[in-house]
């Protein structure tokens, strides 16, 4: 029976962590994912728990232990925020390229410069190219429910890659709010024992693990890695669908919001999603045809699927909650325009850069952006990159 | 003779072909790898100036000095590098070294 | 929807307030919400929380700008911080002091909706036996808010009490005094 509790978006965390009952977790505490390390050393002292929590001196030392125990063979988890995933990420990159089904959960904070412990994205941003399977959550819920499904995609045989599930610091992670949990028997039913096929532990059969891989060899496991990544995406619908039909919340790569016959949508991820959600609302109500992408997927980013979402939209504002600092917009932007590139070119569309280091992002400032995408419309505006929520002159 | 589990990975296989995450299965592969063809100089042992000391095989890098019941033999050119340490740490001038292709005094 | 702001300072519990409200209002049935808005993570920071309660599921997750109820957990606060800001016209305002009613209300000139001033201190030093403003200051907000009977409050706050504080039982029967007195013990000092 499902169980209606309330929690913040770390005990949501904690919980699906506590219902896994990973072999190993490895963590340094950062703001504001400090709290999970937190709670599993509590459940480790209470026996609610078997993990082997290894509290570790960096988040290099972390992210090394996941992928020692990942390499022998048993479930590893860590989870870290901003300037402590940036000291993961040459150990990110091995993870993935190791091909160990890591799961990390991750708080999203900015990362320093200057110092800033509230939300944006500009840490797993910065991840994004490291081969880590990426899937960003709007509420607690959604954090606790992607979490119970990420191990099963890390380990399916045709993907074998290291998975983030990440939430907006702050907003997600320390906020209170509804949530639906699971019992643990069914949980742990969808979840599975893990077996590995090949790990360091087998005394008949001998394992080298991280190997130099000279020329020769690295560009084919790169092409490995791609491949994995493309087999990603099925499997994530796959374990999605199931989880739908088991417990009855259904996930995509992407959640389309009033779209069906929608001319002007905003795309973004994470907790303003849901900010969106009441602005669009409150639009239809006022006859405007106005709708919402909120990507859940970013990495394998499900560009065919996305294309074909937004190929009614008369204009579209991409917005990210991380500069990315190409001078042209953030990685979002980029992402989304290269997918509808030669396939709906008619879309006109516009990259925000919002919410930087938890700048609060509001119905009405909703309002502004939709209002622009009318003036993109005809014509009163041909700005491709705007910041809102920014003081200016 | 040890078959090498990885033989069929070579430097024209298809990515379909390597192991996942460049894992490699098997103790001791190094041996199937003849570094003995990268060697630029030649180590040369003398057994009647050796006084089987044994100096000399631990240093080797390359585990080129096989030693038997406390007795070296002579070098495994297969995998022998050529890098001459042994006969720097060699006390009885046991082992001299020549360029490949041409004598040389050590 | 029925929207609240906190304002304290770093280490004095607004923030343990909101998520103590939020649970309240979830053994009624409500959806809620309890997050607070971080400043400089130092002890004495003026801090700010929310809540939202809504019977229907809640979406936003901006901060809270026209609040319903305000709460001033700390009043050296009102000195720098505009703490009435955006408050609606009818909205209420729960002050914690000692003070006169007259000097808490000469600092909100301006503003119509109903003022209301409990001393927590004061309640919390008499039952609980330390200055812990927040359970007294707690029941006086639910009862402003409306959102449950006085006795379902007291049922789930002994339940909650006794999970709580299961590790030390004496001080339960101090905090259920705290929130039954507290009930009564806010006031109303404006017309």
């Amino acid at each position: 029976m499902t169980i209606k509790d309330r929690m913040s978006g770390n005990q949501a965390i904690a919980t699906a962590i506590r219902q896994i009952n990973p072999d190993v977790i490895a963590a340094f505490p950062i703001t504001p994912s400090t709290e999970i390390p937190q709670f599993v050393s509590s459940m480790k002292a209470e026996g609610l728990v078997d993990t082997e929590f290894i509290a570790v001196e960096s988040e290099h030392s972390a992210m090394s232990a996941c992928i020692g125990a990942s390499a022998a063979g048993v479930r590893a988890m860590t989870a870290t925020s901003s300037a402590g995933m940036a000291l993961m990420y040459e150990l990110l990159y091995v993870a993935a390229s190791d091909r160990l089904p890591i799961v990390l959960a991750a708080v999203n904070r900015a990362l320093t410069g200057p110092i800033n412990i509230n939300a944006d994205h500009s840490d797993s941003m910065g991840a994004r190219d490291s081969g880590w399977i990426q899937i960003y959550s709007e509420n607690a819920q959604e954090a606790y429910d992607n979490m119970l499904m990420a191990h099963r995609i890390a380990e399916d045989p045709a993907v074998s890659l290291p998975v983030m599930i990440c939430q907006d610091g702050f907003i997600t992670s320390h906020a209170i709010e509804n949530i639906l949990i699971e019992e643990d028997a069914p949980v742990r039913a969808f979840i599975g024992e893990y077996v590995p096929v090949h790990h360091l532990l087998q005394p008949d059969k001998s394992v080298g693990v991280g190997p130099y891989s000279i020329s020769a060899f690295y560009m084919e496991m790169k092409r490995a890695q791609f491949e994995a990544m493309r087999n990603a995406r099925a499997v994530i619908r796959k374990v999605s669908d199931d989880f739908g039909a088991k417990f009855g919340r259904q996930y995509g790569m992407f959640e389309e919001y009033r779209m069906e016959d929608a001319e002007l949508a905003v795309l973004l991820m994470s907790s303003s999603a849901g900010t969106g959600k009441d602005a669009v609302d409150a639009l239809r109500e006022q006859g405007v045809k106005a709708g919402l992408v909120k990507l859940r997927v970013f990495r394998p980013f499900p560009a065919e699927d996305l294309a074909f979402a937004l190929k009614d939209l008369k204009a579209l504002a991409i917005m990210d909650k991380s500069d990315g600092f190409s001078g042209n917009g953030g990685p979002l932007g980029a992402e989304v325009r290269a997918a509808i590139y030669g396939v709906h070119d008619g879309i006109k569309t516009i990259n925000y850069v919002y919410g930087l280091g938890g700048r609060d992002i509001r119905v009405d400032d909703f309002f502004t952006i939709f209002g622009v995408l009318e003036e993109l419309l005809d014509g009163r505006t041909t700005d491709r990159v705007r910041h809102i929520g920014v003081r200016e002159k | 003779m040890k078959k090498n589990p990885m033989e069929n990975i070579t430097e024209t296989s298809p990515w379909q072909d390597l192991t996942e995450g460049s894992f490699v299965f098997g103790e001791g592969n190094s041996e199937f790898f003849n570094t003995g063809d990268w060697r630029v100089r030649t180590p040369q042992w003398n057994p009647d100036q050796c006084r089987q000391c044994l100096l000399c095989f631990p240093v080797c890098p390359d585990s080129s000095i096989p030693v038997t019941d406390s007795k070296r033999g002579d070098f495994d050119f297969a995998h022998c590098k050529g890098c001459a340490i042994c006969a720097k740490v060699c006390p009885f001038g046991a082992i001299t070294v020549s360029r490949v292709g041409e004598e040389e005094s050590r | 929807m029925l929207e609240l702001r906190w304002h304290g300072r770093g280490g004095q519990g607004a923030k343990t307030a909101a998520l103590l409200l939020a649970d309240a209002a979830f053994e009624t049935g409500l959806y809620v919400q309890g997050f607070p808005e971080y400043g400089p993570e130092r002890m004495g920071a003026p801090i700010t929380a929310y809540n939202r309660l809504s019977q229907t599921p809640i979406r936003v997750h901006s901060n809270i700008y026209e609040p319903d109820i305000v709460i001033v957990v700390d009043e050296t606060l009102l000195k720098t911080v505009d703490v009435t800001a955006g408050l609606k016209p009818n909205g209420k305002l729960l002050v914690n002091s000692g003070r006169e009613p007259s000097e808490i209300l000469a600092a909100f000139p301006d503003f119509g909706g109903a003022i209301y001033v409990i001393n927590a201190a004061d309640i919390s030093i008499r039952t609980i036996g330390k200055n812990l403003p927040n359970t007294p200051l707690l029941s006086a907000v639910v009862k402003l808010t409306g959102v449950m009977e006085a006795d379902t409050f007291f049922t789930n706050m002994e339940k909650a009490f006794t999970e709580k504080f299961s590790a030390k039982p004496e001080v339960i029967a101090g905090n259920l005094l705290a929130i039954r007195e507290a009930w009564t013990s806010s006031i109303q000092i404006n017309e």
